[in-house]
């Protein structure tokens, strides 16, 4: 099968945008910026720049030089490397539908005899090799054996079709003989990309079709997150924890400054002093520590959390590193204080391990009783209760039915300086069956945190600088 | 670009290709990415951020880069607490004393603030040195996530118009352009004003392939086929969810290792032995050890 003429996207640009390559360029930071990508003009004025001194035929050095002087982060390439795909796919595409040009032997396949056994075994292969040509050129074979017809209308749909035709899956499958490349299970990330080939072969045919360009995809919070490694969800929550704790590291700076203190420092001052003749008239102070809140935390570690207390867990774990005063309890039917474990286990794992062996939380039933929690909560800190203290409470507000004691509640946050909630459940399902967040929620501030980000806008708000 | 000069004392490479030749003239083998942005930073004149974990050659590139455009490397390591006296210049306070103590009968004031002021009591530090050398300088800013704000903001003016402002003696533009790398480990966001001026670089762990050729590159004595195993297991260590995982440098420590050893292969064993090479923490190894026919099995079938 050959390369069609217009493999290469950015070679032949619409002649619809005015502007010429400048005009589509233009185009493309736009697309990249309506996906959430600040894009100044000074690094547009980059991009041009790097254009001059490479060669922009060329599709890798030209992806580079963009990705290079456009996307400044991690997560700003990621989206950047779908933007790119999805822009000049269908820049290519719109214009071979205004020319006129259809993908040639697209619709000889229909009628050719393809064995499609050792397509399988073939598709299989490849995907282990791992070329992009290869997997291309498999995509279009694939779906002129296995995708006749109109497909059903929606691309996903016919892409997941495709793919189980072809027998591909992430698990081993050891039913299959000996030599099928199939049988010990296909990488993930290699029928991602298998996948995503399949669909644009597919978009590419519905564009030749119909002569019209689909309404565009938005990106969606999948395809943006970075794809992940085999250990799925505990290592992703540990990324997220990563840069939370960066993020807290950074806040703190903020709120440091060179304002009046009682310590003088010594070398700064006789710097100074030269100024006046080696005279120390300008007395420099020493940076300002930030001041770190007092926090409590409570976490609820019962089963209706379960997927949830794991990453409330490693939250702590990661607070007790960011902030010098803390104590933490986790609770189901009562409460026990984990702020000894936390600072002995460097390890995360086995801090979790140690709560979990010892804390001794649950009495009999396993189910969460928020109204013994408060009161067992408020006799043992209601020293540290001030207005300086912040209270963090993690949980569902699920009571099984038992009373919520809120009167308990509303005195523990009347003491305390800021108490905040973090609820594990879309707000959707606030308040339905035996959730009482309500109740709870006149006395605090409530958070939905289900996502990472919304994680972030948590600890945006615990970091803000407390007036008094 | 099929035949490359012999004597490479380009000092303006021409393409991306001749950047990635002469870096792996040097012993150190770019990416594609890697070989195009240094490119694109010799044209332009703009400072490179490097991201990336720790141990995939961030700090390796600039000293390379230096070796290969033969220019000087100034380094400048941040830390915390960082600021201008360290990184740009000071007055040496110490000395200007002496003077005035020594010469301070008789000399009026005009003379004595004319004279102290001058070069000879400037403490050139790493920025204002890469500003002032007279031959073009690579110059090496080394995680840059250490410092504090208030340093970044500091940078903008030397990274955007390769100039500082002393007061006591006016403006000093740069002499020569040099080439900026700032690198990150990524521990805290930089700021957008700094990201926004200068060409980002994403370095990651190379490909097996490509790593395979790095160890190659440092270890050519050994045997290709251990070689391959070493960095197929390097690979499969670094899936597992380790606090540290080895990075290309400890990939080439432990081939070093081996070679050292005589280890024909890497069996239990040998790994067992030399498994500390490439991992730092206790919890890793205990990690590793407990998946360790995880990780040795599936090349061994």
């Amino acid at each position: 099968m050959s390369a069609s003429p217009r493999a290469s996207g950015a070679a032949e640009l619409p002649s619809r945008v005015p502007g010429g390559l400048a005009g589509t360029l233009l185009a493309f930071t736009e697309d990249l910026r309506s996906e959430g990508l600040a894009v100044g003009t000074s690094e547009i004025l980059d991009a041009f720049a790097a254009l001059e001194h490479i060669r922009w035929a060329h599709q890798p050095e030209f992806r580079e030089a963009m990705a290079a002087t456009l996307a400044k982060s991690p997560e700003d390439r990621r989206v950047f490397e779908l933007v790119f795909e999805r822009f000049f796919f269908r820049a290519a595409e719109a214009e071979a539908a205004r020319r006129r040009i259809t993908e040639s032997g697209a619709d000889a396949h229909g009628g050719m005899e393809v064995d499609l056994d050792t397509l399988r075994q073939q598709i299989a292969a490849a995907l282990r090799e791992g070329s992009e040509a290869a997997l291309r050129d498999l995509a279009r074979l694939a779906i002129a054996a296995f995708g006749q017809g109109e497909g059903s209308g929606v691309l996903g749909v016919d892409v997941q079709r495709i793919r189980r035709a072809l027998g591909l899956r992430v698990e081993p499958q050891p039913d299959l003989p000996e030599d099928d490349p199939r049988r010990q299970g296909t990488p993930r990330e290699q029928l991602r990309r298998f996948e995503a080939h399949l669909r644009r072969e597919l978009e590419r045919a519905l564009i030749e079709r119909t002569a019209a360009l689909p309404p565009k995809r938005p990106l969606n919070e999948l395809d943006r997150a970075l794809p992940a490694g085999p250990i799925q969800d505990l290592a992703a929550v540990h990324r997220v924890v990563a840069t939370l704790k960066r993020r807290l590291a950074t806040q703190g700076h903020e709120l440091r400054g060179r304002k009046r203190h009682a310590h003088v420092d010594v070398r700064r001052t006789m710097r100074a002093s030269l100024q006046t003749g080696g005279v120390p008239i300008v007395l420099k102070y020493r940076p300002r520590r930030p001041r770190r809140p007092e926090i409590l935390v409570l976490c609820d570690v019962s089963t209706s959390v379960t997927s949830a207390s794991t990453f409330f867990l490693s939250v702590l774990h990661a607070l007790h590193d960011a902030f010098r005063k803390l104590r933490s309890f986790v609770f189901i039917e009562r409460i026990s204080e984990v702020t000894e474990v936390f600072e002995r286990e460097r390890d995360f794992r086995a801090a979790s391990e140690a709560i979990s062996r010892d804390a001794g939380v649950a009495d009999i039933s396993g189910y969460t009783d928020y109204g013994r929690v408060w009161e067992e909560f408020l006799s043992l800190v209601v020293d540290e209760l001030h207005p300086r203290a912040t209270v963090i409470i993690l949980g569902d507000a699920r009571t099984n039915g038992r009373p919520p004691r809120d009167d308990v509640f509303a005195a523990i946050t009347a003491r305390a300086g800021r108490t905040f909630w973090l609820n594990p459940e879309p707000r959707l399902y606030w308040n339905y069956g035996d959730s009482v967040i309500a109740a709870y929620e006149r006395h605090c501030t409530a958070f939905e945190c289900w996502r990472t980000d919304q994680l972030e806008e948590f600890v945006k708000a615990l970091t803000k600088p407390v007036a008094g | 670009m099929d035949t490359p000069p012999t004597d490479m004392h380009s000092p303006a490479p021409a393409s991306a290709r001749e950047v990635a030749q002469g870096l792996a003239q040097v012993g150190y083998l770019p990416g594609e990415s890697t070989a195009l942005v240094s490119f694109l930073a010799t044209q332009l004149g703009k400072p490179i951020l490097v991201e990336g974990p720790a141990g995939v050659g961030k700090t390796q590139l600039a000293k390379s880069l230096a070796d290969y455009l033969e220019r000087r490397l100034v380094r400048l390591q941040c830390y915390e607490g960082l600021d201008e006296a360290k990184a740009l210049y000071e007055w040496n306070y110490r000395k200007q004393l002496l003077r005035i103590q020594t010469e301070s009968e008789g000399a009026g004031w005009q003379d004595v603030q004319d004279d102290i002021f001058g070069e000879e009591f400037l403490l050139q530090r790493p920025l204002m040195t890469a500003i002032a050398a007279s031959e073009p300088v690579v110059l090496l800013i080394d995680e840059i996530d250490k410092t504090d704000q208030e340093f970044e903001a500091m940078l903008l003016e030397l990274l955007s118009d390769f100039q500082i402002s002393i007061p006591e003696l006016g403006r000093i533009e740069a002499r020569t352009r040099p080439v900026v790398l700032l690198t990150s480990n990524n521990t805290r966001e930089l700021t957008e004003a700094l990201k926004r001026r200068c060409l980002y670089l994403w370095l990651d762990y190379p490909e097996l392939e490509h790593e395979l050729a790095i160890v190659r590159l440092h270890t050519p004595d050994l045997e290709e086929r251990v070689a391959r195993k070493l960095v197929e297991i390097i690979h499969r260590v670094r899936e597992l969810d380790l606090k540290k995982p080895p990075s290309i440098a400890e990939s080439i420590d432990w081939a070093r290792t081996l070679l050292l050893m005589g280890a024909g292969d890497i069996d239990q064993q040998v790994f067992d032995q030399t498994m500390s090479v490439i991992l730092k923490h206790r919890t890793d190894m205990d990690t590793v050890a407990s998946r360790a026919g995880v990780v040795l099995e599936p090349s061994a079938a």
